[in-house]
C-alpha cells in the first residue's frame, strides 16, 4: 500500500466557491481539483488528495475566502489507491 | 478721541478667516480665486499659528475633497470659493451632505447674487444646505461663529453667502471681545481607534451602517433616513431675518446680503421724507423666514424684491406671499464691465428710485 | 476545464482530527463578512485580503482610516473592521490628505480601481504624490471600468477588447495606456512606488511585502507611498476564470510591469553603504 506524506489540510467552505478555479493552479503540489459535485449556487468546487502542505496558497488567492487551512502536528501518511496526479503542467 | 481698546478696522476676509479660527476650525482648504482669495491668505497666516491646517488645494475639486476628509475626523473644517468655484464642488457638496459631515462653505460670490446655487444647490439628489447670508463684515463674524456650530449640531454643510463686497470692505470689529459657543463633541467622527473592534466606524454616502450580510449598502434606507433627519433640521432649526418700519407700509421690500444694505437705507431715507415702506432682510435664506415674508405681505399693497439677479430669491418670496399682494421685481443683473465689483445699481439713489416707482404704481 | 480523473480523496468538511494548528482562517480578521458578490475569479478580493493582513500584521488596525473610490471593490467598503471613509470616484487621495493632514497620527491608505485614480482621478493622485503626502495609496488595476460592466480606462492595453473597444484598443482611435506607477515615480514626492500582480501565489506573496513596505514608509514620514497591485477580471476580458491569470501575465502585466520602481529609503541606504 502506498502513502503520501501529508503535512496539511483544508476546510473548503462548499457553498462559499464560485468555481473560479485559481486554487487549483496555484497549489504547489497540485492536491486540488474540481470535483463533479456542485453546490445549491451551481458551482463546482475543490476536492483535496492527500500530500498537502500547508501552505495557504490556495486560501491566500481565493476570493471567496473559502479555505481554512491546517498544518499537522506530525506529518501523515496517507493511504492512496490511485496515482498521485501533482501540480498541472 | 482716543481708539476703543480692542477695535481694529479689518478687511471682510481677515475678520471672517479670524471669526474661523475663534470658532474652532482647525482646516481650511481652498483655491485662488477673486475675491474669495484673502480668506485663503489669512487662513494661511492664522492656522498655523493655532495648530491648524490651511492647504492651497490644487483645483476647487480637492479642495473640498480635503475638507472634506478633514471634516470627517472630526476636526472643524471649512472650505470656500466663489461663485463659480462652488459650481465645482457640487457633487462632492451633495455627497458630503448624504455622509453626514459638517462643513462650512464659504460663498465669496463676483457680482451675481447666487441665491439658487446656494439654496438649492447644484448637486444631484434630495439634500439641503443650512445657508446664511450676511449684510456686512460686523454680521459675518457672528454668522460664521452660527454656522461652525450649526453644521457640527446637524452634522450638515452650512453656506454662508458673502460677495465682493463683503471680501473687501474694511469695518471696525473687536476680535477680543467675541465669544463664540464651543462646538458639540463629534462621536461619529473617524480617529482610525475603532478599528479592530468589531465595529469599526464607516462614513459613506452610501450609508454608515454595516449590513453584515453580504448585500452591502441598502441606499433606499439610507437616503430615507437622510430626508427624515433634513425635514427635523429644516423645522427646528430658526429662521434669522430683519425687518424694519414693517407697520403701517404700503410697500415692503425685501433683500438679502449686500443689497439688503442699500435697501435698508434706501428705506430709512423714504421713511423720513414720509413715503410709508418697509424692509424685510432674510439673513437665513435657508430656512427661509416665510411667515415673517407672508405676515408683512398681509398688510401691504405691494411687495418688492431687490437682488443681484434677474430673479432668484424672488420665487421664494412669492411662495411666501402666495398672493396676498403683487409682488414686483426691483433687482436685476448689475456689474462692471470686469464681470464682478462695483456695481452701478448698488446706490442707495437707484434703489430709493426704484422702490418709489413701486410705491407709486400701488397708491 | 479541468477533466476528472481517478484521484484519492481526503475530507474537507470538518477540522483534522489529527492535532493540527489553524494557520489560515476563512477571513482574515479584519473582514467582517466573507461573502460577496463580485464575480467569480476577481483579483480585488485577493488583493484587499492581502492588504488587510499587512494592516493586521504591523498592529496598525486601531490607527487606520481606509479611505476607498468607486468600483466593483467598494463592496468591501462595508464590509471591513478597520474605519473606512467613501469617497467619490477619483477623489480618495484629497479625503485622505484632509484626513492625514487634520490627523497625522493615523495611518491613511487609499483603495482605488483603475479607473477611478488613472481615468478620473488622475490629478488627484499625482497631486498627492508630487506634495509627498504621506499617505498609502494602492491601485488595484485589471485595465477595465469594472462595475459599470467592462470599458476601457487609462490602463486598458493596446488590443484589449472591452465594451468601449471591441476590436480591441486602438493607438489611433483609442490613444495609449498610462503606465501610472511609472508616471507616479517621477515626482520627487513619491517616496515608495511598486507594481505588482495578483496572478499567483508567488506573485500574491511578493504583492504582501511590497504591501507591507509601503506602509512601512508612510509610518517613517518618508512621503507618499503607491503599489499598483495588477488584478484578474475575467468578466471584463471575456476570459474563463482559469485562463485569467495567464490572460494577466500576457496582457496587462507585459505593458504594466512588475518591480519596485522606486524606494528612496532603500536607495538612501544603499548611498550610506
Amino acid at each position: 500500500m502506498r502513502s503520501v506524506t501529508t503535512r496539511g489540510t483544508v476546510v473548503i467552505d462548499v457553498e462559499a466557491c464560485k468555481g473560479c478555479e485559481l486554487c487549483i493552479a496555484a497549489c504547489p503540489p497540485g492536491v486540488l481539483h474540481m470535483g463533479t459535485g456542485v453546490n445549491t449556487r451551481g458551482y463546482r468546487y475543490p476536492w483535496l488528495s492527500p500530500g498537502c502542505t500547508g501552505c495557504k496558497a490556495c486560501s491566500q488567492i481565493c476570493p471567496d475566502f473559502v479555505f481554512q487551512v491546517y498544518k499537522y502536528d506530525t506529518p501523515q501518511d496517507l493511504a492512496v489507491a490511485h496515482a498521485p496526479v501533482g501540480p498541472q503542467p | 478721541m482716543p481708539a476703543v481698546p480692542g477695535r481694529r478696522l479689518l478687511q471682510g476676509s481677515e475678520a471672517i478667516a479670524g471669526a474661523m479660527v475663534g470658532a474652532g476650525c482647525r482646516f481650511f482648504a481652498g483655491y485662488p480665486m477673486t475675491p474669495f482669495t484673502e480668506v485663503l491668505e489669512e487662513m494661511a497666516k492664522k492656522l498655523p499659528a493655532v495648530g491648524g491646517v490651511c492647504m492651497n488645494a490644487e483645483s476647487e475639486l480637492e479642495a473640498i475633497g480635503m475638507a472634506w476628509g478633514a471634516a470627517a475626523t472630526g476636526t472643524p473644517s471649512a472650505t470656500g470659493s466663489t461663485g463659480q468655484g462652488l459650481s465645482l464642488m457640487q457633487e462632492s457638496l451633495a455627497e458630503i451632505t448624504l455622509a453626514r459631515i459638517p462643513l462650512v462653505v464659504l460663498n465669496m460670490a463676483r457680482a451675481q447674487g447666487d441665491y439658487w446655487q446656494a439654496t438649492r444647490g447644484g448637486g444631484h439628489g434630495d439634500y439641503r444646505h443650512l445657508v446664511l447670508a450676511p449684510v456686512d463684515v460686523v454680521e459675518a463674524v457672528e454668522l460664521i461663529f452660527r454656522a461652525f456650530h450649526l453644521a457640527a449640531t446637524w452634522r450638515n454643510p452650512v453656506v454662508v453667502l458673502g460677495d465682493y463686497y463683503l471680501a473687501h470692505t474694511a469695518r471696525a470689529v473687536d476680535p477680543s471681545s467675541w465669544s463664540p459657543e464651543p462646538l458639540p463633541p463629534a462621536e461619529w467622527a473617524l480617529t482610525g481607534e475603532s478599528g479592530g473592534s468589531g465595529h469599526a466606524k464607516l462614513l459613506s454616502f452610501l450609508g454608515s451602517a454595516k449590513q453584515r450580510d453580504g448585500a452591502g449598502y441598502d441606499l433606499a434606507v439610507h437616503y430615507a433616513a437622510c430626508a427624515d433627519h433634513t425635514a427635523r433640521m429644516l423645522k427646528e432649526v430658526p429662521a434669522q431675518v430683519e425687518v424694519g418700519f414693517i407697520e403701517e407700509a404700503d410697500v415692503v421690500v425685501v433683500a438679502f446680503g449686500t443689497p439688503g444694505a442699500y435697501v435698508r437705507a434706501a428705506v430709512r431715507d423714504l421713511r423720513a421724507d414720509g413715503v410709508r415702506v418697509g424692509f424685510v432682510r432674510p439673513v437665513t435664506l435657508v430656512p427661509f423666514p416665510a411667515e415673517v415674508v407672508a405676515a408683512a405681505a398681509r398688510h401691504v399693497r405691494a411687495v418688492a424684491v431687490f437682488e443681484n439677479n434677474t430673479g432668484q430669491m424672488l420665487d421664494d418670496v412669492r411662495l411666501a406671499v402666495l398672493g396676498e399682494a403683487p409682488v414686483e421685481f426691483i433687482g436685476g443683473l448689475s456689474l462692471d464691465p470686469s464681470g464682478f465689483g462695483i456695481a452701478p445699481d448698488l446706490d442707495v439713489a437707484v434703489v430709493r428710485r426704484r422702490i418709489l416707482s413701486v410705491v407709486e404704481r400701488h397708491t | 476545464m479541468t477533466e476528472p480523473v481517478a484521484r484519492d480523496v481526503v475530507p474537507t468538511d470538518a477540522p483534522p482530527n489529527a492535532p493540527a494548528e489553524l494557520v489560515d482562517d476563512f477571513t482574515p480578521a479584519l473582514v467582517d463578512v466573507g461573502l460577496h458578490h463580485l464575480c467569480p475569479g476577481c483579483g480585488e478580493p485577493i488583493a484587499i485580503r492581502s492588504l488587510v493582513e499587512a494592516i493586521a500584521e504591523m498592529m496598525l488596525a486601531q490607527r487606520t482610516v481606509a479611505v476607498f473610490g468607486i468600483g466593483c471593490y467598494t463592496a468591501f467598503s462595508n464590509n471591513l473592521d478597520v474605519e473606512v471613509l467613501q469617497a467619490l470616484h477619483g477623489r480618495a487621495p484629497s479625503l485622505a490628505t484632509g484626513v492625514k493632514r487634520a490627523r497625522p497620527d493615523t495611518v491613511v491608505v487609499t483603495v482605488q480601481g483603475d479607473g477611478d485614480m488613472v481615468s478620473e482621478g488622475l490629478q488627484e493622485v499625482l497631486h498627492a504624490a508630487a506634495r509627498g503626502e504621506n499617505i498609502t495609496c494602492v491601485m488595484l488595476n485589471n485595465g477595465v471600468f469594472g462595475e459599470t460592466g467592462g470599458h476601457m480606462t487609462a490602463t486598458t492595453v493596446l488590443g484589449q477588447r472591452t465594451k468601449t473597444s471591441l476590436e480591441g484598443r486602438d493607438s489611433v482611435a483609442h490613444g495609449r495606456p498610462i503606465l501610472l506607477a511609472d508616471l507616479v515615480a517621477r515626482l520627487d514626492g513619491a517616496a515608495y512606488v511598486a507594481r505588482c500582480a495578483v496572478n499567483s501565489a508567488g506573485q500574491l506573496a511578493r504583492t504582501h511585502r511590497l504591501l507591507r513596505r509601503a506602509l512601512d514608509t508612510q509610518l517613517a514620514g518618508a512621503g507618499f507611498s503607491f503599489v499598483e497591485v495588477l488584478t484578474m477580471c475575467p468578466t471584463g476580458w471575456f476570459v474563463e476564470t482559469a485562463d485569467a491569470p495567464q490572460y494577466l501575465e500576457e496582457h496587462l502585466g507585459a505593458v504594466h510591469r512588475a518591480g519596485v520602481l522606486k524606494d528612496v529609503r532603500a536607495d538612501a541606504a544603499a548611498e550610506v553603504r
